[in-house]
């Protein structure tokens, strides 16, 4: 009868589940994998970006934030925003068009996908007719102009998408009256680029891609001028009094060319290459912008010498006699002006150029003197060096918060002091309930301090190790020490810089204490560095310590990495963390688990030999213990170094590859090019499948055994004041797990504070548990006699937590792999299990405690596991009782790094990574939940708004 | 060397006392000796435990027939339960035992020196095409020596024969224990572990599984050979001679409650090591009456996923199944019948 009573059917626990535990993702963080198409419109003052994989970004002021995806995942190629209203178009590299608006609903605005069309031709026509190669959304706001690549303009009605046939331009209507001699050159164009005149919504300009570009008239249906180019276009700009226009072009040139009334064959005014005389690359697009001083501002993108610069991705500024070419580290993808769009301004005066490069958002401020760079509140490249490990540290005292800010400012002083000038839409969401940090360890040897708090995610300090260390770094590497005099004057711009000087300063582990400011970060070659936190620039020595973990073990002979060499003598360091002390573990392999202890100025570090404790107080090493098993020779030769060279070389060569497709897609004016790429991507995945059907993968059943490779590797270090011998008095212990399933109890002595520099702090080993499953310990927690988590170190004493129950007997909770136990104590017997592994096939990957409040009652809130799964699944799982409560698919279970980088926060949030440069973020609670929650109001328009014709868009068309 | 003596057979007493009484008679009270004796249909039956020694003396009829040997040259192969060859001269068996010193086909040793490696389970609830495989890991050193690989099984679906993805057995390590039950092949279908169906997992998750499960790995699989089949109706074949009757209601209960303490056993091996003393086990926590309710709970929880053989377990009792000797199915398929619920694994 018993086993009818199905666990968890108490309907008042059901309740408070509902209470206590919803998934949600929420807002994802960082910069967009991928990003392909930009878009910008100056009148809701937003800014929208398309992704490869077909998701669309829009951004404002800080907090407001939107986010769609095309059904079809297909490659975002353009983005136009309809002139004056909540609309936008999206072009796709499958043709299609899509119709997007942001709809009020409850307050709050959504984005939405409106309706989607694809431009058709007559039947038998071939498909590159009706292919679009340029859009322009008009000023009218009821028709869309689709240049194709047969060098037709189709007309679309909006929002309907009906094509008015009887209003498009064919190339042959645009051919009429040209002069004979130039018409034979150049026949079968496609159109490159549509410009509507800036004063006169009834004239739009055609550039064809062989240099015609032609003025039509759109009520007459006829054209208006010719300007006969004679090299092949790639871009065009209005001048704001619609006077002038600007073209530029494939051989790095760029021309001015009047518009006049008069019917004379209109000559160019200017032609110039600037980085001439030599082969220069594309211009591939160009800015025209007025200034009161009536010095204009020329700015457009590409053009370097072939020969010597062809490589780099810049945009050039001309402004008078000021010329800067800023050069991004990676590709530019598209930028705008962002400059008044008031129509009856006389002049553009721009403030603002906006530059999407393929890995970061650069925004330079063209208002003060030396155009700095504007630090941008979101859309952070959190991948600038590659993400290593991430913590979470939730409700950061104020103190601790300010001194982190002011730190980092310190370090921001080149930055522009400009608002951040996208600004539309209004922030709704409330304030963030408390100052969360996420720190990301970095392959550089760097860790960033993000604000984690909100929506946005934002940089406060960034801290380089690297100092520590002497590195052969590069000195010519820098980019930014060319002279005055250098042609042409390029500037090194953005944080996005992948290469790693040396991939041993790694960090690994962090782990930082909010109450006291110490901070222990822990990296690839076995380096354990502890830190203060100070105000001031200071200069002084890291004393240095070394860790024998092989101490007893003979014959060994680690085949890995050196240790990094270390400065010698006193070092600067800049306001912040300030390194005081330098473990190194000997032989140098990875730090796989790091704990500090604040209180007793403990830390506590473990590599794939064994761990240590080390005493930053008296600067002491307090014990070492070696974890390895005699057989480990794998560990002892340090595979991961050779792990780590092959996930480098395959870095490299998916670099060479993600090069080559960027070069391959550059042009899609080439035809069937993506076509065969696809083919030979289909060709290759067949191929990759049959392989796989010849020979089938396998897996090995076998029973694991003390004799396993890599059993020794310290998993989880944890300290804690409990009874570990008695129960009549407790005392200090440091717990390790290993991932052969062995659990350490050290009992540790530390002198009173009054004594604390007098006397040694003492070990010794009270307690090794092996469980015979023999599955990776990858968490040890103590209960107190309550049930509940020992608080953090200084958690009682800075009065945030009650202190822990002493008098009830503790519990010890050991988290492996494939299971849940918990043991009493002082007297190890197992109490409960948890099986998770043999009844459902999944692998514990991380485990936290959380907290979780009843949205209901602000007095309720409960402590419960948080476990994410080789599967990708959230379990919340209850304590004491290991009662499984919910499961939530979360990641997808092939998306290892995903899995491998989240990170849960003490209140039930946590994140991990979607690309290497995004963050999702997730709630697993009712009550703490950050998603962005913003309202975009339709600005007033005036009664006779059309004059207002110079709002129209600006495009990101190529 | 005979001797006769007489025992009271309401109060047989304990095996070890039996022994002793019997080295004593024989007056050999240092010497290691085998015990057996004849059962009502002739066969030479071990004596070595309580039960089966108290089994000895119930059957008694009157009189007990006893056999000791010497440990070192005993033949181990005199003992058994099922020698069709045996079957045909009883007496003789009976009285010359040493007979059949000279070709044992079998030789099967003392069950008192191991344990049990494997045995099939639940054939009175599974479809004949399935086969429920047990493997005990502990007591030996032998690798567990399987592989598992994707593949595709076709199905019958109300839509017709569809192909399903599937989980199936690669390979056999040569020694290990999954070749030397000979319950599983290469191309044998998994379909459950531990009472877990195994559709819609991934190849790693079931490796997960079995691994996690390795110290009492229960599979279901499909025979990719479907001839050893075991046939339900043992009534109806052939050579069903057995003495099942004596031997079932002893002899399965026993594994049953085996099972469990085993199943709890193998996860229970936790070992601690205080102050650098003695390895020892953690003893299970005696629960104090605030946590019980969720312990029932818990249990509750362990013993629903365990459905796949709990209730089985308790049939077994009616039907008459058990653990078989796979192997010697093996070599005898015609002889299906042998169903006794003994004890003899290898």
């Amino acid at each position: 009868m018993r086993r009818f009573l199905r666990p968890g059917h108490d309907p008042v626990r059901e309740r408070l589940k509902r209470d206590l535990f919803q998934f949600n993702k929420t807002v994802e963080h960082g910069f967009p994998h991928q990003p392909s198409a930009l878009g910008y419109s100056p009148f809701l003052r937003l800014m929208a970006i398309g992704t490869r994989s077909g998701a669309i970004k829009l951004y404002g002021a800080p907090g407001v934030e939107f986010m769609g995806l095309h059904e079809e995942n297909n490659t975002v190629m353009q983005i136009h925003f309809i002139p004056d209203q909540c609309q936008l178009v999206t072009l796709l590299d499958d043709n299609s068009l899509h119709l997007w608006s942001l709809k009020q609903h409850g307050g709050a605005s959504e984005l939405q996908e409106e309706r989607r069309f694809t431009l058709k031709g007559p039947p038998g026509c071939p498909p590159s007719a009706t292919q679009v190669t340029a859009l322009l959304a008009h000023s009218s706001r009821e028709v869309l102009y689709l240049g194709t690549e047969s060098g037709s303009v189709f007309v679309v009605e909006l929002p309907s998408f009906r094509v008015l046939e009887d209003r498009t331009v064919p190339s042959e209507a645009a051919l009429q009256r040209v002069p004979e001699d130039y018409c034979n050159r150049r026949s079968c164009e496609l159109v490159e680029a549509l410009r509507e005149h800036p004063k006169n919504p009834n004239q739009i300009l055609i550039g064809y891609s062989r240099g015609l570009i032609v003025l039509w008239d759109l009520q007459n249906s006829q054209v208006t001028h010719h300007f006969l180019g004679s090299q092949q276009l790639e871009n065009l700009y209005w001048q704001r009094d619609g006077s002038k226009f600007i073209s530029c072009h494939y051989d790095g040139s760029y021309t001015q060319w009047p518009v006049s009334n008069d019917n004379r064959q209109p000559e160019p005014l200017e032609n110039l290459v600037p980085y001439g005389p030599f082969p220069c690359k594309a211009i591939s697009k160009i800015y025209w912008q007025t200034t009161k001083n009536g010095l204009p501002y020329i700015i457009f993108q590409g053009g370097m010498p072939r020969a010597s610069y062809g490589d780099r991705h810049s945009i050039s500024v001309i402004h008078g006699s000021q010329q800067t070419a800023f050069d991004f580290t990676s590709r530019v993808i598209d930028f705008f002006i962002i400059f008044s769009s008031e129509p009856t301004a006389e002049f553009d005066d721009p403030s603002a150029m906006v530059v999407l490069a393929e890995e970061e958002l650069v925004v330079i401020d063209l208002k003060s003197a030396g155009w700095p760079a504007v630090h941008p509140p979101y859309l952070a490249s959190l991948h600038c060096s590659a993400i290593t490990c991430s913590h979470h540290v939730s409700n950061i005292p104020l103190k601790l918060w300010e001194r982190i800010i002011s730190a980092g400012s310190k370090q921001n002083v080149h930055y522009s002091n400009m608002p951040w000038p996208i600004d539309g839409g209004t922030n709704l969401a409330p304030d963030p309930p408390q100052r969360d940090l996420l720190l990301t360890g970095h392959e550089d040897g760097t860790v960033r301090f993000w604000d984690a708090s909100g929506v946005c995610l934002h940089l406060l300090y960034k801290l380089s190790t690297v100092r520590v260390f002497l590195t052969d770094a590069d000195p010519n590497d820098n980019m930014n020490t060319l002279g005055e005099d250098e042609w042409p004057p390029l500037r090194k711009v953005g944080t996005f810089d992948p290469y790693s000087d040396d991939p041993r300063l790694g960090i690994q582990k962090i782990y930082l204490c909010k109450y006291s400011g110490y901070l222990a970060v822990a990296g690839t070659a076995g380096q354990v560095l502890v830190m203060e936190l100070n105000d001031e620039d200071a200069e002084h020595v890291v004393d240095h310590a070394e860790a024998d973990l092989l101490q007893d073990q003979e014959g060994y002979r680690w085949k890995g990495h050196e240790k990094l060499k270390t400065r010698d003598g006193p070092v600067r360091f800049e306001a912040g963390f300030q390194p005081f002390v330098l473990v190194q573990c000997q032989p140098p392999a990875v730090v796989t688990s790091l704990a500090l202890h604040s209180e007793w100025k403990l830390v506590a570090f473990g590599t794939s030999h064994g761990f240590g404790l080390f005493d930053h107080q008296q600067k002491r090493l307090v014990f070492v213990k070696c974890t390895l098993h005699p057989s480990d020779q794998l560990a002892l030769e340090g595979p991961l170094s050779r792990v780590k060279s092959l996930k480098k070389s395959l870095r490299q060569s998916f670099r060479r590859i993600r090069r080559s497709r960027v070069s391959s897609r550059k042009r899609r004016g080439a035809g069937g090019n993506t076509s065969e790429v696809q083919e030979a991507n289909a060709k290759f995945d067949q191929d990759a499948l049959q392989e796989m059907e010849l020979a089938p993968v396998q897996r090995k059943i076998e029973a694991r055994s003390a004799e396993d490779s890599f059993t020794g590797f310290v998993r989880t270090l944890y300290f804690a004041d409990t009874f570990l011998r008695d129960s009549s008095r407790h005392c200090p212990s440091l717990w390790a797990g290993t991932n052969g399933g062995t659990v350490y109890a050290f009992c540790l002595r530390v002198p009173p504070a009054e004594r604390r520099m007098d006397e040694p702090v003492r070990a010794e080993q009270a307690k090794e548990i092996q469980l015979m499953h023999r599955a990776p310990v990858v968490g040890i927690l103590v209960l107190d006699g309550r049930s509940t988590p020992l608080p953090e170190p200084l958690e009682v004493a800075h009065d945030l937590s009650k202190s822990p129950d002493m008098q009830g007997s503790h519990q010890l909770l050991v988290v492996s792999e494939e299971q849940l136990k918990v043991f009493t104590l002082p007297k190890v017997s197992s109490k409960l299990k948890l099986k998770l592994t043999a009844l459902e096939g999944c692998r514990v990957r991380k485990v936290t405690v959380a907290n979780f409040g009843s949205c209901r009652t602000n007095d309720y809130s409960e402590n419960d596991l948080a476990v994410l799964t080789n599967l990708g699944d959230i379990q919340i799982i209850s304590l004491p009782f290991l009662k499984l409560q919910i499961r939530y698919p979360c990641i997808r279970k092939e998306d290892v790094s995903g899995i491998a980088s989240c990170v849960f926060t003490k209140y039930g949030q946590g994140f991990y990574l979607i690309s290497p440069s995004e963050f999702e973020r997730f709630s697993l609670s009712t009550k703490w939940l950050v998603e962005p929650q913003c309202v975009v109001d339709v600005p007033e328009l005036t009664s006779n708004n059309h004059v207002n014709n110079r709002s129209g868009m600006e495009n990101a068309t190529r | 060397e005979f001797r006769r003596f007489s025992l009271e057979r309401s109060k047989p007493g304990k095996f070890e006392e039996f022994y002793g009484l019997l080295q004593h008679v024989h007056k050999i009270p240092n010497v290691d000796v085998l015990v057996g004796y004849t059962d009502i249909h002739g066969d030479l039956l071990p004596i070595n435990n309580d039960d089966n020694y108290h089994k000895a003396v119930s059957t008694a009829n009157p009189i007990l027939r006893i056999f000791i040997q010497r440990k070192e040259d005993a033949d181990y192969s005199a003992f058994g339960t099922d020698t069709m060859t045996r079957k045909k001269n009883v007496l003789a068996n009976v009285l010359r035992p040493d007979n059949h010193k000279k070709k044992p086909h079998l030789v099967i040793s003392m069950p008192q020196d191991f344990r049990p490696v494997s045995s099939i389970i639940d054939v009175d609830i599974l479809p004949e095409t399935h086969r429920r495989v047990r493997l005990y890991k502990y007591g030996t050193d032998k690798p567990l020596g399987f592989y598992i690989r994707d593949g595709s099984s076709v199905r019958v679906t109300p839509q017709g024969l569809e192909k399903v993805p599937g989980i199936f057995i690669s390979r056999l390590v040569p020694g290990g224990l999954a070749q030397s039950t000979g319950l599983l092949a290469v191309n044998d279908e998994v379909l459950e572990v531990n009472g877990i169906e195994v559709s819609g997992k991934s190849l790693d998750q079931v490796t997960d599984m079995m691994i996690a499960n390795s110290r009492n790995l229960i599979i279901t699989v499909r025979p990719a050979n479907q001839r050893n089949n075991v046939v339900r109706n043992s009534r109806t074949s052939g050579s069903s001679g057995q003495s099942t009757e004596s031997s079932l209601p002893s002899s399965t209960p026993n594994i049953v409650t085996n099972f469990l303490q085993g199943e709890e056993e193998s996860d229970e091996e936790d070992i601690i090591i205080e102050d650098s003393g003695e390895p020892q086990q953690i003893p299970k926590a005696v629960h104090t009456s605030e946590s019980l309710e969720s312990l029932t709970q818990m249990e509750l929880l362990q013993e629903s996923t365990q459905n796949g053989f709990l209730p089985s377990s308790e049939t077994n009792l009616n039907h008459s199944a058990g653990s078989i000797n796979m192997e010697y199915e093996e070599q005898h398929p015609n002889h299906k019948s042998l169903e006794d619920g003994t004890i003899i694994t290898l």
